[in-house]
């Protein structure tokens, strides 16, 4: 992944690796920038059909409220939460996932990529593959989910009865970004592992559209069973339920240490770097198609 | 033109450094090998693995500036070699400088150096118009603006792209496509080229254009070129010399004109007589194959010289015209395929 970018004259030392792993990150970002910059500009040039793109995100990933709201209509509380709490539940899952699908959602095709064999030329440009992929036929549509996401969670920022402090809005704020973190690690990891089984989307789609489900919902829904599956085995709980718990003033079921609740960040960081293993190693293993 | 000529020699200057000392092999291939591990279903739950030696074994080098014809029937291991050669596959074996680096482990360092066309799939974005494209290879390449500019019209003047840089790339024909590509892959300057079956596909029209475009390229920019096709007169065009592998082995690697003597090649002598004779006898080394009329037709080995052969024939019949025809370069690979 690391690429030279700037550093191109210099002996090809192993030395300042360190420097060059930095330089590699900015060029894989400035690279990311100009390609989604230039899809955002031809999809711009049929404004009206971006228009109704856009409505029909919004609007069918709206629909998942729209349950919610329904089974509310019956109910007074979903495991023991009420409509405020779950629609806080529901914004922080939606930004945070909307922002990971608009960002790296394209990493579900690189099962395609392998098998078509387009992902040959990926690799004769000088601009990191994950970059390549990910701003590919960048979407500016998804931002309907994230807008939907955002004014449920704004609305529910109106009704909850919460005393906020810095640390709950630092704790709410962490949540949309680190969660962003998680689910986007989720994008490429489930990328990474279709190097070897080029069909793993659907596992992938699981883990992710999955999740973002789960995490609308609270947690006491759920068996314990499953809710200590996304706590230890795929980190969700760190995308809202912990800290969301914490900023609600709620107990979690699993009744772990306090701190935990803070722990996201940590959690965010040791899924990048997990994360960019696996695709260095997935990279690896790449061998082409016959044609 | 001669603004052109300096921006080009700059260029040479500044590639200079780690070029000038591998000027003996740019490209230097050695026991190059490349094994694919493929799995099959056998049965109902089994798999059997077995392996596919895709490249087994090549060695070859080429000059800066070459312009060389890879040749080899289906399945003989070419696209493997090139996606080696770019750093797309690593090796299972053998080792592989292209400009003195490793291609697999180097590979974003190397690939500013090289092009790029594989004729079965377009390197351009699907959904961008031609210019759009364009624009991101400059970027990813980080081309200067001004050369950019300039590598952009040559070859849109000689490809002939001027309507075509605004059309959507799933709405080029074939052809335009192709010459869309060569053009992507030229933008920055690469000292290689590698062509996979670039004229695939192009009418007697369009391959002329190519292959004009690509003389002139290898003439005016010393740009080192690797071609694989299956259209022999691509390589009689373009190349002089030619390597040829089958199975993953290196079957010829010489100049193409030599393809003729070891593909034990015969040629063939054409005689007109003054009338209608019997079959030409008599003559050592050669063998009358067909008569028609006052027409008759000798062949004899490629290795042997016609002179001593028509003076014979002069000396004892009626001569009155003759030509001579060398062995079709696709018979001789034919059967170079064959054995
Ligand atoms: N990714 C791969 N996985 C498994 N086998 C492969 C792979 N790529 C190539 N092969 C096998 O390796 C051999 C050489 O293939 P290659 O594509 O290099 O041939 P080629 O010379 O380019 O042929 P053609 O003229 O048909 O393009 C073939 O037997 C092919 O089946
Ligand atoms: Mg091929």
């Amino acid at each position: 992944m690391a690429e030279p970018g700037a550093v191109e004259r210099r002996a090809p030392g192993r030395g300042l690796s360190a420097r060059r792993a930095l330089g590699g990150v900015a060029w894989g970002l400035r690279a990311y920038g100009f390609i989604a910059a230039m899809w955002v500009r031809s999809t711009m040039a049929y404004r009206a059909s971006f228009a109704m793109m856009l409505v029909a995100n919004f609007t069918t990933t709206f629909l998942d409220f729209a349950a919610i709201m329904i089974m509310f209509s019956q109910v007074d509380a979903l495991g023991g939460f009420a409509l405020p709490e779950v629609a806080f539940l529901y914004g922080t899952s939606c930004v945070a996932f909307g922002l990971a699908d608009l960002l790296l959602g394209e990493a579900e095709r690189i099962g395609r990529r392998v098998r078509d064999g387009t992902m040959d030329i990926l690799l004769t440009r000088p601009v990191p593959v994950l970059s390549q992929i990910a701003a590919d036929r960048f979407a500016l549509r998804r931002l309907g989910r994230i807008t939907q996401g955002a004014l449920v969670l704004g609305w529910s920022l109106t009704r909850l009865e919460l005393e906020w402090t810095a640390g709950s809005v630092l704790l709410t704020v962490s949540m949309v970004l680190c969660g962003g973190l998680i689910f986007g690690c989720l994008f490429v990891l489930g990328g990474a592992f279709q190097f070897w089984a080029q069909d793993a989307s659907e596992v992938q789609n699981a883990f992710t559209y999955g999740g973002t489900t789960l995490l609308q919902y609270p947690p006491t829904v759920f068996g314990k069973e499953l809710v200590r599956g996304a706590t230890f085995v795929v980190p969700l709980a760190f995308v809202n339920w912990l800290p969301a718990l914490r900023v609600l003033g709620r107990d979690d079921p699993l009744g772990l240490p306090g701190w935990v609740d803070f722990a996201a960040p940590a959690v965010a960081l040791l899924c990048c770097a997990g994360t960019a293993l696996v695709w260095r190693a997935g990279l690896r293993s790449y061998r082409s198609t016959g044609s | 033109m001669t603004g052109d000529k300096k921006g080009w020699e700059a260029v040479q200057e500044d590639a200079g450094g780690s070029v000038r000392d591998t000027d003996g092999a740019f490209i230097d291939v050695r026991d190059l090998r490349k094994t694919f591990r493929v799995r099959r279903r056998s049965g109902l739950l089994r798999r059997t693995s077995s392996d596919v030696h895709a490249v087994d074994g090549i060695s070859f080098t080429l000059r800066r500036g070459e312009m060389t014809g890879f040749i080899g029937p289906n399945g003989a291991g070419k696209s493997t070699t090139i996606k080696m050669l770019t750093g797309i596959l690593s090796p299972s074996g053998g080792r592989l400088r292209v400009a003195g680096v490793d291609p697999a482990r180097d590979r974003t360092r190397l690939v500013r150096r090289i092009g790029v066309v594989f004729g079965q799939r377009t390197t351009l974005w699907w959904d961008l118009p031609l210019r759009d494209s364009y624009g991101l290879v400059r970027r990813m390449y980080r081309i200067p603006r001004a050369r950019y500019e300039e590598n952009l019209a040559r070859c849109v003047e000689l490809l002939e792209l001027g309507g075509l840089l605004d059309v959507p790339v799933r709405q080029l024909s074939l052809g335009q496509r192709m010459r869309g590509d060569i053009t992507a892959a030229l933008l920055h300057d690469p000292d290689v080229l590698y062509l996979d079956e670039p004229t695939i596909g192009l009418d007697v029209v369009s391959k002329a254009r190519v292959r004009e475009f690509l003389l002139r390229l290898n003439a005016e920019r010393r740009t080192t070129v690797l071609l694989t096709t299956h259209d022999l007169s691509d390589i009689e065009h373009l190349c002089e010399r030619v390597v040829v592998i089958d199975h993953g082995r290196l079957m010829y690697d010489g100049a193409l004109a030599g393809l003729h003597e070891i593909g034990s090649g015969e040629r063939t002598l054409v005689v007109d007589l003054e009338r209608e004779l019997p079959p030409i006898e008599g003559i050592e080394g050669a063998r009358t194959v067909r008569t028609e009329g006052p027409r008759q037709w000798l062949t004899f080995p490629a290795t042997a010289s016609a002179a001593p052969l028509v003076s014979r024939i002069a000396a004892d019949y009626p001569l009155v015209d003759l030509s001579l025809r060398e062995p079709a370069i696709e018979d001789v690979i034919a059967r170079m395929y064959a054995a």
